[in-house]
């Protein structure tokens, strides 16, 4: 595998583990071992989730990619040494930044909840080519994680426009949706990617999906008051 | 190892260390065992024994004596390398008389981690770090003296480059001073390493002679005495002082060309085919390396390659006559089976056992999950110990095997195999790299490393609970091969696959064969190109199994290693051809100069326009008085940042021609660097002392050249600044030839893009590894040779274009290629058809198909290389990379950090 293999997730997931610090190291730009470019995307993937560690306060040095080749054993060595001083000098993460343990965490989860959402909005910037090193700060900003998370997506099934036909069910990618033969159809927030498929697949003339920015999502209707009763059928 | 009595000097560590009788030869040695030599006492007197009692595995045995083998061989290839020069056999230097001056083999052992003070840079005088370090080059090279070589060695100034950068590594303090004469810095991306070393703080070139002068009594730093233009003669004091020795021939050598019945050089290395450098003088005895004369890795390397194609053409008919075929036992399924992991604890000899408590790492792993067996090894890449593991996977019913040893770059391809052979999947293993990773590192901390290692075996046990039996796959190979480009690269590679018995498509994008050799017409050493060049075109249009396609041009490629489909229009119209291996020998150009009046001034002309008229033998240049050359044209500058190689040869060369046809003409030749390295220092030389006049000139300050005409004469007025006489010089000449550049050739990119291959920042193709894969590409089955590569003189481009040759032979002799099973997949449930892994893959083996009415992602698993890009990029898991999968990774780190629960989404 390729460092640009390296998931936003096992990243994060290493934070709310515990780890003080991630590090990841790749072939020199424009020196890759695919020829794809592939450390290209590693720094854009650790460049984003450095921002969404700013974003909830933890010091984005905790991660760090550094580029070279297997003959620089000694400059390895000193990256590693320089590394771990930082780390120490940053003491346990959390602790470090003054952060509440639990609240951390609480917010790691929601980020590694996310990801899926984050991705989706973000991947052609990681896909980008960035040769100049003052371009890194710029491809992402800090206003525009806080605009990820405060217009924050969401998807409803509007329960009087739901026809039960199913199509969106199927199409979940993470069996988000409740359905079911004459059954409203709901989705379940807590699994929804936010891919936005349901959105996409529900038919027109039906129109049932709400998208809903920024707003809390209306709760699901009672069990009992999900059956559709159709006209036809009387 | 441990128990040996008898301590001697260490000769890999040039005696600055101390070994033992028995030992390993070094590090990397293969094989990595360990051996007795003539220094132990048992073999002197009968004493001791008391490694033979210690062995457990009673490997000693005392009572061997070389054997006499006779081997019945088709062909022999020579590689017996070369001996530095020995400095001190000249006292001038005073190696071996002043503690601390080393030779450059001397300092490179003190560089090395595995060196007498590993990796620490001591000197033998104190023990203490040297701080003002200065390298003297060209010692026993470039030197017509008794015990002197007249020849440059070719590697000593990038060698010493790399010695000074790593001094800064180990440093950054250092003061580093290189004395030099030339800076001989003509290899592919040599001149940025040169200005890379160059523009380090604290490193100074000096272009001066030197003289050693004393030792200081007190410190036993040593003086060098120098002269520069502007501050004259100096004495400067030096803590350590390298000397950049020479390449001789091996030691030996005549008793060895003797009994081979080959003859030598005049140098006393092998007498070589200039057309052909891996040919002796002896049918079927083929050379490589620097048996050949002095020369850098790359062209050890492909010297090697060319001389097995070589071997190949004779004996072709035998291929494969002795290869066995393994058979496997019948692997199981277990995929339903709970994990049963078996952990294999090395010690790597000392390696790993000297520093990490392996009991303990062998009892830690017996806790872990799923772990039914665990056991340490001695070295467990031994055969006895990879058959160990096969048959204790079998006893115990493991069915996954954790290898807690070194790093898998080298070995997992042997571990897998042992896997196979216990009827186990072999992505069923997995190897906790506790070597590289920990031992090595963590040398002096013997509880944290073995609290480490059991940290890196138990992350290992997680993942192997974590993998899947995947199938590795046999793709067939179409046994043609595609050559791109009929110059002498791509004529001589296509003519040696040809003789291997494989049909060959040669494409050529002009009318006829031959590129850039065309215009060439005789070489520095004084072989006929033009005859020579005829002959292979008609080797080439006469050879069966060689179709031609001229004024061609390719208009797609598609497929992948083995199974290429190539469309191109040629003058037979157009045609689709499939081959296994390509070969791109595209050639390079020559610069057209745009300073110095050329375009401006008939009188103007390049090396090449130069050669043309000198062989065409015309009046005016055969009458002309004064010839002035100018070298580094178009190159080695912001734009180009190379050197074009062959130039100063090509200038010595046609001077040499041209004091032939009239030895009283005035010929200067205005440079920056000469750099006829290797035996063309020899023609250098020839060349001053037949009167060519060398005139060196900064890049700031450039010849200036002026068009005048003077009492009815035209003639052009070339100035240039004499470092010498500290004044500007003014030379009148008939006629100026410029030393243009070699530069890539502009259809590069669009044919780097049709074969998925790179360019590097110069615009020459980009090969697999500078050193190790000179003619390979990182894409699998396409090769590289000749110009396109890099610019390169005709005996190179055939010696490389032989390796390209053999390099695709390795391939297209195999009936399949085994493609890795650790490819990507989709689960296309989870498909939402976002297209993100489509973009993120740049081999194209993605694509939308549509399944049940709905868009989805699909792997071609035979274009995916496994880097994962698509893994990474896809917002729903859909698509995975097989081996490397979230779950297993995520165990890892779950392993790594135990006390904590993982975010379930």
């Amino acid at each position: 595998m390729c460092t640009g293999r390296v998931d936003l997730e096992l990243v994060l997931q290493a934070f709310s583990r515990g780890a003080d610090g991630v590090f990841i190291g790749g072939c020199r730009l424009n020196e890759c071992n695919y020829t794809t470019g592939g450390n290209y995307d590693a720094l854009n993937m650790a460049l984003l989730c450095r921002r969404l560690m700013e974003h909830i306060g933890l010091n984005p040095e905790r991660l760090r990619i550094e580029f070279m080749s297997s003959g620089e054993g000694i400059r390895f060595a000193e990256v590693m040494n320089d590394f771990g001083k930082k780390i120490r000098e940053l003491g346990p993460i959390g602790e470090g930044e003054g952060l509440d343990a639990a609240e951390l965490e609480t917010d790691l989860i929601q980020i590694i909840r996310l990801i899926p959402y984050i991705k989706l909005m973000k991947n052609d910037k990681l896909a980008t080519r960035l040769q100049n090193p003052a371009e890194y700060d710029k491809l992402f900003t800090r206003e525009e994680i806080e605009e990820l998370f405060s217009e924050l997506v969401s998807y409803y099934i509007d329960p009087k426009l739901c026809q039960a036909c199913g199509i969106c069910a199927r199409k979940c990618p993470v069996e988000a949706i409740a359905g079911g033969r004459n059954l409203v159809h709901i989705i379940d927030q807590a699994k929804c990617i936010k891919c936005e498929t349901c959105f996409k697949s529900c038919p027109a003339r039906f129109a049932a999906i709400r998208k809903i920015v920024s707003e809390p999502v209306p709760l699901p209707i009672p069990e009992d008051a999900r059956i559709i009763v159709r006209e036809g059928a009387r | 190892m441990e128990y040996c009595p008898v301590k001697y000097p260490d000769t890999f560590n040039q005696e600055i260390s101390n070994n033992k009788a028995i030992h390993i030869y070094f590090s990397q040695a293969i094989p990595l065992v360990t051996y007795i030599d003539e220094s132990c006492l048992y073999l002197k007197d009968k004493k001791c024994g008391i490694c033979k009692a210690v062995c457990e595995n009673n490997a000693i045995d005392f009572t061997q004596t070389p054997k006499k083998v006779e081997i019945n061989v088709g062909a022999i290839i020579l590689a017996p390398g070369l001996e530095p020069f020995d400095p001190s056999l000249r006292n001038e230097y005073g190696y071996g008389r002043l503690q601390n001056v080393i030779t450059s083999m001397d300092y490179e052992r003190l560089l090395c981690a595995t060196g007498p003070y590993e990796g620490e840079i001591r000197r033998a005088s104190d023990k203490k770090h040297p701080h003002k370090i200065a390298w003297i080059q060209c010692v026993g090279s470039r030197q017509v003296i008794p015990g002197g070589n007249s020849y440059c060695s070719s590697v000593c100034c990038t060698y010493a480059q790399k010695q000074v950068i790593l001094t800064k590594e180990h440093d950054a303090n250092a003061e580093c001073t290189i004395f030099h004469n030339d800076v001989r810095a003509y290899g592919k991306d040599f001149e940025r390493y040169y200005e890379r070393t160059a523009n380090l703080p604290g490193v100074r070139f000096i272009r001066s002679y030197v003289s050693l002068g004393r030792e200081i009594p007190e410190t036993k730093n040593v003086t060098i005495r120098y002269s520069t233009l502007d501050e004259g003669v100096k004495e400067e004091e030096f803590d350590t002082v390298v000397l950049s020795v020479g390449l001789n021939p091996p030691d030996d050598v005549k008793e060895l060309a003797g009994k081979l019945g080959i003859e030598l050089n005049e140098h006393g290395f092998c007498k070589i085919n200039p057309v052909n450098p891996m040919e002796t003088t002896r049918p079927g005895v083929f050379v490589s390396g620097a048996f050949q004369g002095p020369m850098d890795i790359p062209e050890s390397v492909y010297t090697a390659s060319g001389a097995s194609s070589q071997c190949g053409e004779l004996l072709d008919y035998r291929r494969g006559k002795m290869s066995k075929t393994r058979k496997y036992p019948a692997e199981k399924d277990v995929s339903k089976e709970e994990p049963r992991v078996g952990v294999f604890v090395c010690n790597c000899g000392a390696n790993i056992g000297r520093v990490v408590d392996v009991p303990s790492a062998v009892d830690y792993a017996l806790t872990l999950p799923n772990v039914v067996f665990a056991k340490s090894q001695l070295f467990s890449c031994a055969s006895n110990c990879a058959e160990e593991i096969t048959d204790l996977a079998k006893e115990k019913g493991l069915n996954r095997v954790v290898i807690a040893a070194c790093s898998p770059r080298t070995l997992e391809p042997l571990f897998r195999d042992t896997l196979r052979e216990a009827g186990i999947n072999p992505y069923y293993l997995d190897m906790a790299n506790i070597r590289e990773h920990c031992s090595w590192v963590h040398a002096k901390e013997h509880e944290e490393a073995t609290q480490k290692a059991k940290e890196i075996i138990a992350m290992s046990v997680a993942r192997a609970g974590h993998l899947e039996a995947l199938q590795e796959f046999d793709l067939p190979v179409n046994k043609a091969a595609l050559v791109v480009g009929g110059g002498l690269a791509g004529m001589t590679c296509a003519l040696s696959i040809a003789e291997q018995g494989h049909q060959v498509h040669l494409v050529e994008k002009n009318k006829d064969l031959g590129g850039m050799a065309r215009r060439i017409h005789y070489t520095l050493e004084g072989q006929d190109v033009q005859v020579y060049l005829h002959d292979l075109i008609t080797k080439v249009n006469q050879h069966p199994l060689i179709n031609i396609y001229t004024e061609a041009a390719i208009t797609e490629t598609t497929g992948y290693v083995g199974n290429f489909v190539t469309t191109l229009k040629s003058e037979r119209g157009v045609t689709e051809i499939r081959h296994g291996a390509t070969v791109i020998a595209t050639g390079a150009e020559e610069h057209k100069p745009s300073e110095y009046l050329y375009g401006q001034n008939d009188r103007v002309l390049t090396n090449l326009e130069l050669e043309e008229k000198i062989t065409a033998r015309e009046d005016s240049l055969v009458n002309a008085k004064s010839l002035v050359m100018i070298q580094c044209v178009g190159c080695r500058n912001e734009d180009r940042n190379y050197c074009a190689r062959i130039c100063c040869s090509q200038s010595v060369k046609n001077a040499l021609k041209l004091k032939e046809i009239n030895p009283d003409r005035d010929i200067y030749i205005i440079f920056r660097d000469m750099r006829t390295y290797g035996f063309k220092e020899d023609y250098y030389r020839e060349a001053a002392s037949q009167e060519v006049k060398f005139i060196r000139y900064e890049p700031e300050n450039k010849p200036q050249v002026t068009a005048v005409e003077e009492g009815g004469r035209q003639f052009l007025r070339i100035t240039v600044p004499d470092d010498i006489l500290g004044k500007m010089m003014a030379i009148d000449a008939d006629f100026l030839a410029l030393a243009a550049a070699v530069i890539p050739s502009p259809g590069n990119t669009e044919v780097a893009s049709l074969f998925r291959v790179t360019l590097t920042p110069d615009n020459f193709f980009k090969e697999a590894h500078a050193k190790l894969k000179p003619v390979e590409f990182a894409t699998d089955g396409v090769y590289l040779c000749g110009t396109a590569h890099y610019p390169k003189h005709i005996p190179e481009t055939i010696s490389q274009a032989y390796a390209a040759a053999s390099r695709a032979l390795t391939l297209l002799s195999h009936d399949t290629v085994t493609a890795s099973g650790s490819v990507c997949g989709v689960d296309e449930q989870k498909c939402i058809a976002c297209g993100a892994c489509i973009k993120a893959c740049t081999y194209g083996a993605i694509e939308f198909q549509v399944v049940k009415g709905d868009k989805k992602a699909t792997v071609n698993p035979v274009l995916c290389k496994g880097c994962g890009l698509c893994n990474s990029k896809c917002p729903t898991g859909a698509i995975s990379l097989k081996h490397f999968t979230n779950e297993g990774l995520l165990s890892q780190i779950e392993a790594a950090f135990p006390e904590r629960e993982m975010v379930k989404k």
